[in-house]
């Protein structure tokens, strides 16, 4: 067949809509990881963290978040005595570098590291108008940038401030959990530096993990638990006065 | 009896009706991703290609494999609950290619200050020391080794 001019006009709409196809197959990731075999979690322990910031950084290097921005930060508490009501919280950098500088004193003083709660009820999900914002079917809220428009809303809507707008993308910017750590056998990049055992990646439908013997044994809160989200970071030794 | 004159006009409407709803079925079709509706309301695809971003940090196992002296020394000490990524920063790039990727060498006055430097808000039980005083500018590692820092008098009998 000789290809004319006409022809080619015909056939290369034709080719762009089959590349598409072809492109949109699903790639295979971790083809032994089953969907629905887990239900994914974190635990933080207050009383071991040490404000080291490590989490900071090496999330920051895993998942190319530009500087400036965080999927997971550590905040200082300071509270006077009686005042849980009002706190005094600093995180300067995110806390990534550290905090080499004292707390104030006449107090208590203590680290919360904070990142996405992948509430089974998130917030942020539901107000997703173009379904760019979804929970997968192990428990993590994940971000489809292809189909994220940048309304915002997201960031409006979570209760606990874990979400951003990627300055390069305009697309929402949030923790993912590791996803591509996690489904390959690996715990995140925070669970993986965190020296003192702060952090622990959770797979809460594996009756073997030790995070069921931690929440039998332990006083454990999730964070605005009146906000009904159904968060399942949970933090064990937490003030009253966190927010 | 006759109940519409122009029956013509209905024809040509339904007709207009039928292309319409065809173009948005084929239109719907070719749009909308094949996964959308997989898992629910969104991409199913978007699942896989999160997965399948590489991994900055190989992870403690993969350095282990090689690195077992270091596994050695590390166990000896307090240390060896600390992933060799969490100072030496994220290698995975040195894990596939060990030969040309190089570690970076650590300035363990900065490292070691990140988590031991004394803080009110850090759990008492956790070694601080306020560097300025305590090694009056001399680097960590001058005196403590990184993987086994005790420091072990010579009558408690090591090497």
């Amino acid at each position: 067949m000789d290809i004319t001019r006409r022809r080619l006009l015909v056939l290369m709409p034709a080719a762009a809509v089959a590349w598409k196809y072809v492109l949109a197959g699903t790639p295979e990731a971790s083809p032994n990881y089953k969907l629905t075999d887990h239900w994914w979690g974190m635990l933080l322990d207050i009383t071991k963290c040490i404000g080291c910031g490590s989490c900071v950084r090496a999330c920051a290097e895993e998942n190319d978040v530009p500087d400036g921005y965080y999927r997971t930060w550590v905040e200082r508490y300071h509270v006077e005595d009686w005042k849980i009501e009002r706190p005094v919280v600093e995180s300067p950098d995110g806390g990534k570098h550290g905090y080499l500088h004292e707390a104030a004193e006449g107090g208590k003083n203590f680290f919360v590291p904070k990142l996405c709660n992948h509430c089974v009820e998130s917030p942020c999900t539901q107000v997703c108008p173009v379904g760019a914002t979804f929970i997968t079917p192990d428990g993590v809220v994940l971000v489809d940038k292809t189909y994220c428009l940048g309304c915002r809303y997201c960031i409006q809507a979570c209760p606990y401030g874990c979400r951003s707008l990627n300055p390069k993308t305009n697309t929402a910017e949030k923790c993912s959990l590791c996803y591509h750590r996690i489904t390959k056998g690996l715990t995140t990049a925070c669970c993986e530096v965190c020296p003192t055992g702060a952090r622990q990646l959770a797979d809460l439908k594996n009756p073997k993990d030790p995070i069921h013997e931690f929440l039998r044994t332990h006083s454990v809160q999730v964070l605005k638990p009146y906000m009904a989200t159904g968060a399942k970071v949970f933090y064990n030794g937490m003030d009253g006065s966190v927010r | 009896m006759k109940r519409f004159k122009d029956t013509e006009h209905l024809i040509r409407l339904a007709a207009v009706m039928a292309i319409a709803v065809v173009a948005f079925v084929v239109l719907r079709a070719a749009l909308v991703p094949r996964s959308f509706g997989e898992y629910g309301h969104y991409r199913g695809a978007a699942i896989a290609e999160t997965a399948s971003r590489p991994v900055a940090f190989a992870g403690h196992q993969t350095c282990e494999a090689c690195h077992t002296d270091v596994v050695d020394v590390k166990k000896q000490g307090k240390h060896v609950v600390v992933a060799c990524e969490a100072c030496h920063g994220a290698l995975a790039t040195h894990a596939e290619d060990p030969g040309s990727v190089q570690p970076k060498k650590l300035d363990t006055a900065v490292v070691c200050a990140r988590c031991h430097e004394a803080n009110s808000a850090k759990p008492s039980g956790f070694p601080q020391v306020v560097t300025a005083d305590h090694s009056g500018g001399l680097a960590c590692d001058s005196c403590h080794q990184p993987h086994r820092p005790k420091i072990e008098t010579e009558t408690e009998g090591k090497k």
